[in-house]
């Protein structure tokens, strides 16, 4: 709310005195960085149409769950994990395995078991499953932090990437699992593309109300202090490994649920979309949004995802090489945010 | 001596504690006993062992040896989670402040609840609201809340970290060079929050170079020589002994 009713008066502000308010605003740069995001996002889609503001709209749902997630662990707490892409893997095959209704009999691969659940009874047990990893690999990693949680949480992105990968009988390997259920509310079926972007708004706003009364809470403020001093706060009586263990696991089932929701919006995965690269790219982009802030994320997912599905367009770019580009794009933006904003775009905290 | 020890006297002891540093005996085989709702001061060269002694006190060490006498009751084990439970709070000798969050929020952190689920649901509560105000007005930081701790001058940064103490509702509070580097206005700020401290029936343990404010503060006194006790006992008593002229105060 806050937002918007900030938004009102800086338009209000502008209208008034364009001048005075160019003369107060040039240096501001988070104000420049939220502008350039969404207005380049808005021409894209305006231009686009809408077919591709639905896919860039739900990409962007997806990431910003993810990136939300990560944030409340690498910001808000301070511990740099780049393997939370395990928990978006085990979110979306718990969803694909217990929801997918293939006959395989047709393919020459390995029979998995299918259930044929529902989306919505699969969602919870996706959720409470990533969860429950976390709170395994967890315990284990409490006794890590800094550069060393940065190696087992690594680790922890390979295993899970080798088990998608390697576990055959699970999940088909490289095949990957077809036919993941879409939603169904009774008759109603978020069939089309644009009920499954409402969907996803729905629990993109979920997500984001909880992690705002989260980092708004006791809680959450302990969180941060954690993330500068464990050792101090401990001494005022808190059990820092309660606290990181806590966060940890709410996480870890937030990006189990952005994993089942993709599982169902693109009806198919494979390990592909679970390998290490993605899991850096994640901790970029809530680098690239600023570290400690909610809206960071969701700016930074929206540059990434916008950077992503707009660099297609460019026309002078031989389409082989656009997946790379992305990349060094991204990397190039990385150091020079690093260099001179290490703070991200609108972020409230230096790494 | 530790067996006539009575407890309404003796806030906290320790009997022969011990900490190595690999072949460096920090702490050797320590026995004190800190006296109730008195000021107590511990000096004694660079390396004697006090700020090991408040780090094994504040269980931020862990002992090697011995063990500690809080509330009639001997740990050999402490845990730093546990040291509010034991009456026990402290500052460091650099400052360590919540860097990255703001001045306000460096005092809230410790007045919240304590438990990870009833955290989680706690928002701001009204006493917790006037408590950390009244602790910044009387550090002099209420105009500075809204800062970044980083953002503090270091006279400012060490007089946060000790309201920071201050609003942790226990008996003992563990000062690690608490004048260190102030200029005089804030050395006597400082001074006048330890003593009031006193006024409150607070225990006060405090390191300090400064024999003038050791001098003018301190109640009872200890010297610490390469982690033994050299001397204990009134303060300008002790400071006569020749023994500790010749390890500590030179000529």
């Amino acid at each position: 709310m806050s937002i918007a009713t900030g938004a009102i008066r800086g338009v209000q502000e502008v209208a008034r005195d364009p001048r005075s308010w160019w003369r107060r605003s040039k240096g501001n740069v988070e104000l420049w960085a939220n502008l350039i995001v969404l207005g380049w996002a808005l021409v894209f889609m305006l231009w686009r149409g809408g077919g591709f503001a639905i896919t860039v709209g739900s990409v962007f749902a997806i990431w910003a769950i993810l990136a939300i997630s990560l944030n409340l662990v690498v910001g808000y707490t301070g511990l740099l994990s780049v393997g939370h892409i395990g928990f978006f893997g085990i979110g979306a095959y718990a969803m694909a395995v217990l929801t997918s209704s293939a006959s395989y009999e047709q393919l020459r691969t390995e029979a998995i078991p299918t259930f044929g659940w529902p989306f919505f009874a699969a969602l919870p047990i996706s959720v409470v499953l990533a969860g429950l990893v976390a709170l395994v690999v967890g315990i284990a990693f409490n006794r890590f932090r800094d550069d060393i949680y940065v190696l087992v949480s690594f680790g922890f992105a390979v295993i899970a990437f080798t088990t998608f990968l390697s576990w055959r009988n699970l999940t088909r390997g490289a095949f990957g699992i077809h036919e993941v259920a879409r939603p169904a509310i009774g008759p109603l079926v978020f069939e089309g593309e644009l009920e499954f972007l409402a969907l996803l708004l729905v629990f993109l706003g979920l997500v984001v109300l909880i992690s705002w009364l989260i980092v708004t809470s006791s809680f959450g403020r302990v969180l941060t202090a954690i993330r500068e001093d464990e050792e101090a706060i401990e001494v005022f009586g808190y059990r820092t490994t309660h606290y990181k263990l806590a966060i940890w696991v709410i996480s870890a089932m937030m990006a189990g649920l952005a994993g089942a929701l993709l599982a169902s919006w693109s009806t198919f995965i494979d390990p592909n979309s679970f390998v290490l690269l993605e899991s850096i790219l994640l901790v970029s982009i809530i680098i690239l949004g600023g570290l400690a802030s909610i809206w960071g994320s969701l700016l930074g997912a929206l540059a990434f995802v916008m950077l992503e599905e707009g660099m297609r367009f460019v026309p002078f770019l031989p389409s082989e090489f656009i997946g790379q580009i992305r990349q060094v794009i991204l990397g190039i933006l990385l150091v020079l945010l690093m260099l001179f904003r290490p703070q991200g775009l609108v972020g409230r905290f230096k790494l | 001596m530790s067996t006539e020890v009575d407890p309404r006297v003796y806030v906290l002891e320790t009997r022969e504690i011990s900490k190595s540093f690999g072949a460096v005996k920090a702490i050797d085989q320590l026995t004190i006993s800190i006296l109730r709702e008195w000021i107590t001061c511990i000096v004694g060269p660079n390396g004697s062992g006090k700020s090991t002694l408040i780090n094994l006190l504040s269980g931020l060490l862990p002992l090697d040896g011995g063990i500690v006498v809080v509330d009639n009751v001997g740990l050999r084990v402490v845990k730093a989670h546990d040291s509010p439970d034991h009456g026990i709070t402290r500052t460091f000798q650099e400052v360590r402040l919540f860097d990255q969050i703001s001045v306000w929020d460096n005092i809230m952190v410790v007045l919240t609840e304590r438990r990870v689920f009833p955290a989680l649901l706690e928002r701001t509560k009204p006493n917790h609201k006037v408590e950390a105000e009244r602790i910044l007005k009387s550090v002099g930081m209420w105009e500075k809340r809204d800062a970044m701790a980083q953002d503090l001058s270091y006279g400012q940064r060490k007089l946060l970290e000790i309201g920071r103490a201050m609003a942790m509702d226990v008996q003992i509070y563990l000062f690690d060079e608490p004048f260190a580097g102030l200029f005089p206005r804030m050395l006597e700020q400082v001074k006048s929050i330890l003593k009031e401290m006193r006024e409150q029936k607070r225990s006060i343990v405090f390191v300090s170079h400064n024999m003038d404010i050791v001098r003018e503060l301190s109640d009872h006194l200890f010297v610490l020589d390469s982690g033994a006790l050299l001397a204990a006992g009134e303060v300008e008593e002790v400071l006569g002994r020749s023994a500790v002229i010749d390890a500590y105060l030179g000529n």
